[in-house]
């Protein structure tokens, strides 16, 4: 145990004394969600919808009215027929068509129920998600306020699989993945590169013709970047909450199990790397090409995997990202528990499991 | 037996890093493995320090068996690898510290084996190891091998790089080492200093050449050497190798190392060969054959 | 016979801040001589030979070089002097002629002329067997005798070699100093950076550097007499040791 913690200090020391890696560590997150949340705004404005409204009775009426009120939308078309849509959308002008189905007040009476289709001009996925997301919104809104003097909650089911953003904002939508981003950084790039700076400067030599155990060695190097990694979370939360007003519906104590098991998976990751890489330059590339990429494009972090043609869709379910944002954005901004998510959290264990067990038999207690 | 070698080949590929090695290590010895770049000196380290399985062959240090016994192996050996392997971001104290911890000890418990290195070091026990120079990382990497008290240290070019100086203190340290009980193997490409070994191997291209005492091996070389030297070195080589009866010319420092293949050569007539040549203040003298000249010869 | 000077220094020196890395230092090096320039880690060899290569300015004194001035004429001198080193001197995952033709268009030596001049250097070296081979496949000892001649394409007046022979095997070794002899022998002066005392055997003259000073300047023989001693180690053992 005391050559454990030993070996534990003397990461701490190469952490601490390693300034610009320690800035770029901490500094990182901070940058990145200021970038996200400031800079790439997914605002809209005054797209132009068209609307399709089968009732035509008071409550669509209220609610076109409240479309045509707020700044994000102006109508400038109104269609009679289903077959028309495409034609709207042939002329270049619409970004999105609201059809309301028949009886739609009397359906949401008497059913609680009515439904609005968003249709949505998927060739710019971004806007097409951001203009779903508004929709709702002002739909929740104009709910609430008819809801209130009544007991049976009135339901009006937009039909669309997007995610709740009820606020309006879009840097809710880039925290879950901006976190997903940086964790696998830390975590799999800082560790897989740790563990190759012993290789490149002889010091594992050393390490290995030692009484130390591969395995000390492992998780006295995974064990910093846990600890650091863990941090990195927390302050990206805090950023969240007190500087974008992001509020965490979820149970924070869930979300934190949540980002150690994605900090474990992630590390392990690392640790594989290290293992077929023999030099910092190609656990850097590795890390990068291997795992960055992947993270920002295929898991959904910035375009929806719903959009992806079906090969990358398929793909997508053996990146580990994907699922761990899955779980934020439910924890995050839906607020649901375990029981929603435990499907997507074993998932993740067993990717875990597996990476571990992997860069475990890969680990070589003698050189090549 | 401190360490007995038998049989041990091993190949990269295509390429035979080491063919068919033998040799033991006595107790207390001060065994020096002697050799240029690429002769397979740390490929043979790394084997006996159970960093890398032999092709064949078996092996032990310390008296334990190097495949079945590595993790007795690494708690009673210390190794220096041939780069610099120390944290260049830790100080000083906190790599001695750091090696002492792996190794279950600390550097109370054993200050006396490395008191006398690591007092000369000591007053830069705060700096980063990497803004050492090169004698004294020396002297920090030989303290941190030496911290377990290892039965058998393995010092891998311990002075490539080193200049004069320090490489002079270096063996003067290892020498008090060995009288302190420890086996030492030590390898480096430096012919001059295989004179301060007790024993040696000579390895070139995976092959033992020969092993013996230091003096043994310059006895064994079989012919006369004589040292030349005129005014225009370059031509001096061209006409003593166009000279008959040369058995070997070599360039050596100021000189050429010059043998012939007779028996009785009268450097005389060699004298007169070289005026004919048109060669000025020419100097032929007898001179004392070195390792240098032995391992020439063996690997001709 | 007068002896024509290639490298003339005075009172050469360069400061970083408070610390002198070259304190003043004056000599000269004749044309074909083999000249040693020794000293420890930290004496400042790397220093001096930076500012004499036109590389570094120096913060005062004098440096001429092939007939160049090292403040004005840095390029010219660039032009006019070969280096090698072992650290790095050809590329691996190159061949034998595609080294020789890529070091040769640096010194923008023309098609013709590299293509006839890398057959001679073929041959002369026996290379012929491997000479579309990946350098990196060569023995070191052939690596060096290549990077040396490499180094040689361009004619150059002078050339640096940064510590040639360091563990090479010895006859290698004898065959690299032969290739020496034989280059200074037609007239290029071969400037030898080292800190292998046995190297420095082999010089003509050498210079012995001490923080940044030039401590001793002779040929290996005199310099031997004066400390009473039997090699260049041990002149330089007595010299660090004060």
């Amino acid at each position: 145990m005391k050559r454990f913690i030993g070996f534990i200090k003397k990461e701490f020391y190469h952490i601490f004394r390693d300034r610009r890696s320690l800035f770029i560590l901490f500094g990182m997150p901070i940058a990145q969600i200021m970038l996200f949340g400031f800079a790439i705004t997914n605002e809209i404005n005054n797209v132009d919808i068209a609307i399709l409204d089968h009732s035509k009775d008071a409550t669509t009426q209220e609610i076109i009215n409240k479309i045509a009120a707020s700044k994000y939308f102006s109508i400038s078309e109104i269609i009679e027929r289903e077959a028309d849509i495409e034609k709207a959308f042939q002329k270049g002008k619409i970004k999105a068509v609201l059809n309301f189905e028949h009886d739609f007040s009397k359906k949401l009476i008497r059913n609680n129920k009515a439904t609005i289709q968003i249709v949505t001009d998927a060739t710019d996925p971004n806007t097409a998600n951001t203009i779903s997301n508004y929709t709702n919104a002002i739909l929740q809104k104009y709910l609430q306020t008819i809801n209130k003097d009544i007991k049976i909650a009135y339901q009006i089911q937009p039909e669309t699989r997007m995610v709740y953003n009820a606020e309006l904002k879009s840097v809710f939508m880039f925290v879950p993945g901006v976190m997903t981003v940086i964790l696998m950084l830390v975590s799999a790039m800082m560790t897989s590169i740790s563990i190759t700076r012993e290789k490149e400067l002889g010091t594992m030599e050393i390490l290995l013709v030692s009484p130390i155990k591969p395995f000390q060695v492992i998780v006295g190097k995974v064990f910093p970047y846990i600890f650091l990694s863990i941090i990195n979370a927390v302050v990206i939360v805090l950023l969240s909450i007190f500087v974008f007003k992001m509020p965490i519906r979820g149970s924070l104590f869930l979300l934190g199990l949540e980002s150690v098991l994605f900090i474990i998976n992630a590390l392990s990751l690392g640790i594989l790397i290290s293992t077929i890489s023999k030099t910092q330059q190609t656990a850097m590339m590795i890390s990068l090409m291997g795992l960055m990429l992947p993270v920002i494009l295929l898991s959904g972090f910035i375009f929806p995997i719903a959009s992806m043609p079906l090969p990358l869709q398929i793909i997508s379910n053996i990146i580990p990202a994907k699922w761990f944002i899955i779980i934020l954005k439910a924890i995050m901004l839906k607020g649901v528990g375990i029981s929603f998510i435990w499907k997507e959290t074993l998932i993740l264990v067993g990717m875990t499991l597996f990476f571990m067990g992997l860069s475990i038999k890969k680990y070589k207690i003698r050189l090549e | 037996m401190s360490i007995t070698v038998s049989h041990i080949s091993k190949s990269y590929g295509k390429v035979t890093a080491l063919k068919d090695i033998s040799f033991d290590v006595k107790k207390g010895e001060l065994f020096g493995l002697i050799g240029p770049d690429g002769a397979g000196k740390t490929t043979l380290f790394r084997i006996l320090t159970t960093l890398l399985f032999a092709d064949e062959g078996t092996a032990t240090v310390a008296g334990y068996d190097l495949v079945n016994d590595y993790k007795k192996i690494r708690s009673h050996v210390g190794y220096m690898p041939g780069r610099f392997s120390l944290y260049q971001d830790l100080t000083v104290e906190e790599n001695l510290n750091f090696f002492a911890t792996i190794f279950g000890t600390t550097i109370e418990e054993n200050y006396d084996l490395i008191k006398e290195i690591y007092v000369q070091i000591e007053p830069f026990k705060t700096r980063r190891a990497g803004k050492l120079s090169g004698g004294m990382k020396q002297k920090l990497a030989l303290s941190c091998a030496l911290i377990h008290k290892p039965k058998v240290l393995f010092l891998d070019e311990p002075t490539t790089g080193v200049d004069p100086v320090s490489r002079k203190e270096f063996w003067e340290m290892l020498k008090r080492l060995q009288q302190k009980g420890i086996t030492i193997l030590v390898s480096t490409p430096y012919m001059d200093e295989a004179a301060l070994c007790d024993r040696i191997a000579l390895i070139q291209d995976g092959k033992i050449l020969e092993i013996d005492t230091p003096e043994a091996i310059v006895k064994h070389y079989p012919k006369k050497i004589y040292d030349v030297r005129s005014d225009h070195m370059y031509k001096l080589i061209l006409d003593l190798n166009a000279f008959q009866h040369k058995h070997s010319v070599y360039p050596f420092g100021e000189f050429v190392h010059y043998t012939d293949t007779r028996e009785a050569f009268n450097t005389a007539e060699l004298e007169n060969y070289l005026k004919e040549k048109g060669h000025q203040n020419i100097i032929i003298k007898p001179t004392k054959t070195t390792i240098e000249d032995t391992f020439m010869e063996l690997a001709k | 016979m007068i002896k024509q000077n290639v490298i003339e220094a005075t009172q050469l020196t360069k400061k970083f801040g408070n610390f002198t890395a070259v304190n003043a230092i004056t000599f000269k090096v004749a044309k074909g001589e083999i000249f040693g320039f020794l000293g420890a880690n930290g004496a400042g060899k790397t220093t001096a030979m930076k500012m004499l290569i036109g590389i570094s300015n120096p913060t005062s004194g004098q440096a001429n070089v092939a007939g160049f001035d090292v403040y004005k004429n840095a390029e010219d001198i660039k032009k006019n002097i070969g280096y090698m080193s072992q650290k790095f001197a050809l590329y691996d995952d190159l061949t034998v002629k595609e080294n020789i033709t890529f070091f040769g268009g640096i010194y923008g030596l023309k098609r013709a002329v590299i293509k006839e001049k890398a057959t001679v250097l073929i041959d002369e070296l026996g290379l012929h067997d491997v000479a579309n081979d990946l350098v990196g496949s060569l023995p070191l000892g052939w690596k060096q005798k290549l990077a040396f001649s490499v180094a040689l394409l361009h004619n150059p007046k002078i050339i640096f070699l940064d510590e040639p022979t360091g563990g090479v095997d010895p006859i290698t070794r004898r065959q690299f100093w032969e290739l020496i002899y034989k280059t200074a022998d037609n007239g290029t002066t071969v400037f030898v950076t080292t800190h292998y005392m046995d190297e420095a055997e082999y010089c003509d003259r050498v210079s012995i550097m001490v923080d940044g000073k030039i401590e001793a300047l002779d040929t290996p023989k005199k310099l031997k007499e004066q400390f009473k001693v039997n090699s260049m180690n041990d002149v330089f053992l007595k010299l660090a040791r004060g």
